[in-house]
């Protein structure tokens, strides 16, 4: 029906895609929805100078955390990497560049590499320090950034189920970054926890169509951490 | 008697209207949804991919993949959606929010806000702060009236910005202040407060409202 795009594992899936100094996006908001064990799977590759572009930036032992323990990672690309000491600690001895970018220029950059798109002005950041050194343009009397479309080597992501061809859907809030991650890199690869048969997912309920995956990786166990577990009292 | 943290939540919830598409932020702002009023219809807004946001679960029932963006577990409502990042903040930044409640190191009389950075300190980024108070249609600001004795309202920010001229209204535990075209004006005052520790406490210039109702 369709090529291959199933591999027996994260190892596998990564194998001819990685090498130093390469730029890889990576979904997942906090510890949810992240592609855990293709991230440690690169962890494992050895790869090193990485240029590694995602919202957060783990927690210490989690994550993109253990790309950052293992010294792997030159520069994050990110809104935010407030619950990670390691990488605190890198980057205030000058080992770690971070590059911030506001979350919703961040997600649109995305969608605007995935699309063809190099650049769009936005009002995101006028008159901050996110501005300086950037064109700006004013639109009906207001003052706009122009920011970059964005784009990388590789994108790992994570999905609730796939189909063979690589049609994704994801579950709640772990879609995140994902679908707009898979849809801006040169190599697509998406661990899912569950891949089912053709005709198995509704078409109309597919998020990501499989034009954008090339690779596969069923996961044989899922394991999702909490990062802030709160509940309410039972009355 | 300035206001409580709660009390302080409790007036910003005064600022909703029915059918309102709400964002709150982390701390102070998060305490808004305990005061929404019976009845009132408030879809709240979580930044990574969420619209119609419940409460926290019940024991047991935490799901690591229904996290808000202070990435904590919470629950569905029957009108929650889902949806990407980048749909996530067209909501944002293409003005579908009406209103974003959040918190400030400082804010300027002209309506500049500075929260998300402090130069020397480890910066943790401005996560999604820089878009809301860019793209929702009125930003309120929740926050303590000084910080270790020094007033956080001022004439100009010395802190790096998060946006120029964003915000529209004040809320202290002193007191409401509404910020438009002539400055900073006093609307609302705690029980008890007066006038004068008002002005020993805020550096920005302020007019005060006729309609106020002052302590004697």
């Amino acid at each position: 029906m369709a090529v291959n795009k199933i591999y027996p594992n994260a190892q596998a899936a990564l194998t001819g895609l990685l090498r130093d100094d390469m730029v890889i996006m990576s979904g997942g908001f906090g510890l949810c929805g992240i592609p855990g064990s293709l991230i440690v799977a690169i962890r494992d590759s050895g790869v090193t100078g990485l240029t590694i572009i995602s919202n957060n930036a783990g927690i210490d032992d989690v994550g993109l955390g253990v790309l950052l323990q293992s010294r792997q990672v030159r520069k994050m690309v990110s809104s935010y990497v407030g619950e990670n000491a390691t990488f605190a600690q890198q980057y205030l001895a000058g080992e770690l560049e971070i590059e911030f970018n506001p979350q919703g220029t961040l997600a649109e950059r995305i969608r605007a590499g995935g699309a063809g798109i190099p650049g769009f002005y936005t009002a995101t950041g006028a008159g901050t320090q996110i501005a300086e050194g950037k064109e700006t343009k004013e639109f009906d009397g207001r003052t706009y950034v122009l920011e970059r479309g964005l784009r990388a080597d590789l994108a790992v992501v994570h999905a609730w189920k796939a189909d063979r061809e690589g049609n994704l859907i994801y579950r709640k809030t772990a879609r995140n970054f994902n679908p707009i991650m898979a849809t801006a890199a040169d190599e697509v690869v998406a661990e899912v926890e569950d891949l089912v048969d053709y005709g198995q997912i509704d078409p109309d309920h597919i998020i990501t169509p499989g034009i954008f995956v090339n690779r596969i990786v069923p996961l044989e166990t899922v394991d999702k951490r909490i990062e802030q577990r709160t509940v309410r009292k039972r009355y | 008697m300035p206001w409580t943290r709660d009390q302080m939540a409790a007036r910003a919830a005064r600022e909703l209207r029915d059918g309102f598409y709400v964002n709150l932020g982390i701390g102070i702002p998060t305490l808004v949804a305990n005061h929404i009023l019976e009845g009132m219809s408030i879809q709240l807004h979580s930044e990574n991919g969420m619209l119609g946001m419940g409460p926290f679960p019940f024991e047991g029932e935490e799901d690591p993949d229904l996290i808000n963006a202070g990435k904590q577990t919470v629950t569905e409502v029957p009108t929650t959606s889902f949806f990407d990042s980048a749909a996530s903040f067209a909501m944002v930044r293409g003005g579908h929010i009406d209103i974003s409640i959040l918190g400030a190191l400082e804010v300027a009389e002209n309506g500049d806000l500075a929260n998300w950075m402090i130069p020397g300190k480890m910066v943790k980024g401005m996560g999604g702060a820089m878009d809301l108070v860019a793209g929702v249609k009125r930003v309120v600001v929740l926050m303590e009236h000084t910080a270790g004795g020094k007033p956080k309202l001022l004439k100009r920010c010395s802190l790096p910005l998060t946006g120029a001229g964003v915000v529209d209204m004040v809320i202290t535990d002193l007191g409401v202040f509404e910020i438009g075209e002539a400055g900073l004006r006093l609307v609302d005052i705690a029980p008890d407060v007066t006038l004068e520790e008002i002005r020993s406490k805020t550096e920005a210039g302020f007019t005060v409202s006729a309609e106020l109702k002052l302590a004697a």
